[in-house]
């Protein structure tokens, strides 16, 4: 188990605790974070866990797949430098502390 | 209940119902939310379950949100539960329990029904259907020992089905009695495109045959008997023919039933405090002037979207853009907009491969619908171009550039 951090589209801060294993959409949904609608429940097509990161970890985070910069870079809201989504991040120990900015819609 | 606040009660804990719940908190509703579900399993992703569900013997389900997330925004669940009536006067609905729930604002999201095949030996132990949890445990479980495996319809359901069962090794054979697989669902160059890679993965296809009866040996199912006469040896049925909407309870309550249930275009039924979303509802669609029920996760989210706002005193018309997708063994199909009416195709190949791509679907010069394989990019892109209204000339779809395209939709 790990911390991260979200932003809602609110402006709210939550701390969540995050199962090693899971996505980190996984853990943000079981959590129940504002904002992530996670529709297609973690197939990389509905971009609804588009989060940027905000604070990355030392160690940075893994890098994304084709497919992941592809949905990025042409859905409606556009992509950032720091943009990921987090369905297709998994929960691992060296991410503890990383803090993501919901993007929502 | 005499003093109890009244407030919202969502009948079916499905994709739609458990984001309708959602999307009250999230907007602020402050009344009481109840969602009920008559699935004994906690909200969860019905996609997976024809999918990585089936791939190991002990894959969980995938919950829509955690457990606590429910306490924490004070959703009262009620699993497991039956709503057997609604009393419209009294804005009050009984449960299988025998309790009663008032409300204020009542949202029937209670989705569809397997439709079940109406052949000799249909019941027969080895048939099964695929909708709920409960029914991929019953089929997961059925598969350890299982060598040949026929489904029954050449639909979404019954080809997600074939890949998986193909990719654990079983022998595969789909049934369809229309000349052509995804029928109502795909255009047919989409269609011949995944018929290929299913044959591909060794999967049989029998198109324009019909299935006769379900054949038992020693109890239990040991041949598909076609209409041909010819029997297919086998030891499990998948039966894909497609869903019924699930109208019972709006219908004994005399609400308007029409393919579905019958909204307006905020979504209420023909009784303004009842709502109803998801597959079960048939609402009016803008563009076609007629009203449609479409199956799919995204529709069911979008439409509680929709609802959670009225309900929470914002009064919205439901619009949204309809998406959807399939993964068939390795192949992602996905559609943005609706096909019906087009009168011209284009096709895009992948450049790489020459394989196809993409099938962009147009009435005149306004773009309805685009298909894609593989192609997750220019699905969102697509998505983007049907919400803006915008539709790019036939030379630059065809010239295959999607950066181009997006320069297009956004310049």
């Amino acid at each position: 188990m790990i911390k991260l951090t979200f932003i809602e589209p609110s402006g709210t801060s939550r701390q969540i605790d995050a199962a090693l294993g899971t996505s980190i959409m996984q853990a943000a949904t079981a959590a129940g974070v504002q904002g992530i609608a996670a529709e297609c429940g973690g197939a990389c097509m509905c971009a609804t866990c588009h989060c940027l990161v905000v604070e990355a970890p030392a160690a940075g985070l893994p890098e994304m797949t084709e497919t992941e910069r592809d949905v990025l870079e042409f859905t409606s809201e556009e992509m950032q430098e720091t943009s990921r989504l987090t369905c297709q991040i998994a929960v691992a120990e060296d991410l503890a502390g990383t803090v993501f900015k919901v993007v929502g819609r | 209940m005499a003093g109890v606040l009244r407030g919202t009660v969502i009948v079916g804990a499905g994709h739609g119902g458990t984001q309708a719940a959602v999307n009250l908190r999230e907007n602020g509703y402050d009344r009481p939310v109840t969602l009920i579900s008559a699935d004994a399993d906690f909200p969860y992703h019905k996609p997976p379950l024809s999918k990585s569900f089936m791939k190991t013997p002990d894959a969980p389900l995938q919950p829509l949100r955690g457990p606590s997330f429910f306490d924490d925004t004070a959703i009262t669940t009620r699993l497991g539960t039956r709503v057997t009536g609604i009393d419209r006067a009294a804005r009050r609905i009984t449960l299988s329990t025998g309790e009663t729930l008032d409300y204020e604002a009542l949202v029937l999201a209670t989705g569809t029904v397997a439709r079940k095949l109406t052949v000799p030996g249909a019941d027969l132990p080895g048939v099964h259907h695929l909708r709920t949890a409960e029914d991929a445990r019953a089929l997961r479980g059925a598969l350890d020992g299982a060598r040949r495996a026929v489904i029954v319809g050449g639909g979404f359901i019954g080809l997600e089905a074939a890949a998986m069962l193909a990719a654990r090794g079983l022998e595969v054979t789909v049934v369809e009695l229309a000349e052509r697989l995804l029928g109502r669902a795909a255009s047919a160059q989409v269609a011949a495109a995944i018929a290929a890679d299913l044959e591909g993965q060794g999967v049989t296809l029998l198109t324009g045959t019909g299935v006769a009866a379900l054949e038992a040996e020693a109890g239990r199912i040991a041949a598909v008997r076609l209409g041909d006469g010819r029997a297919l040896p086998c030891d499990l049925v998948l039966a894909g023919i497609g869903a019924v909407p699930e109208v019972g309870l709006a219908e004994a309550a005399g609400l308007e039933i029409d393919n579905g249930i019958r909204v307006d275009a905020r979504l209420a039924t023909s009784d303004l405090a009842i709502f109803a979303i998801g597959d079960c509802c048939a609402f009016p669609h803008a563009a076609s002037g007629r009203h449609l029920r479409l199956e799919s996760v995204q529709n069911a989210t979008d439409q509680a979207r929709a609802v959670a706002r009225t309900i929470s005193g914002t009064e919205t018309d439901f619009a949204a853009v309809p998406w959807f997708w399939s993964d068939i063994g390795e192949t992602k199909l996905q559609i943005a907009g609706l096909a019906e009416g087009s009168d011209r195709s284009l096709r895009i190949a992948a450049p790489d491969t020459g394989a196809l791509r993409a099938v962009y679907h147009l009435k005149g010069d306004r773009l309805l619908a685009v298909e894609t394989l593989n192609s997750a990019g220019e699905h969102m892109l697509a998505r983007r171009m049907l919400a803006l209204g915008k539709t790019p000339d036939a030379a630059l779809i065809e010239a295959g550039d999607i950066r181009a395209m997006k320069a297009f939709v956004t310049g």
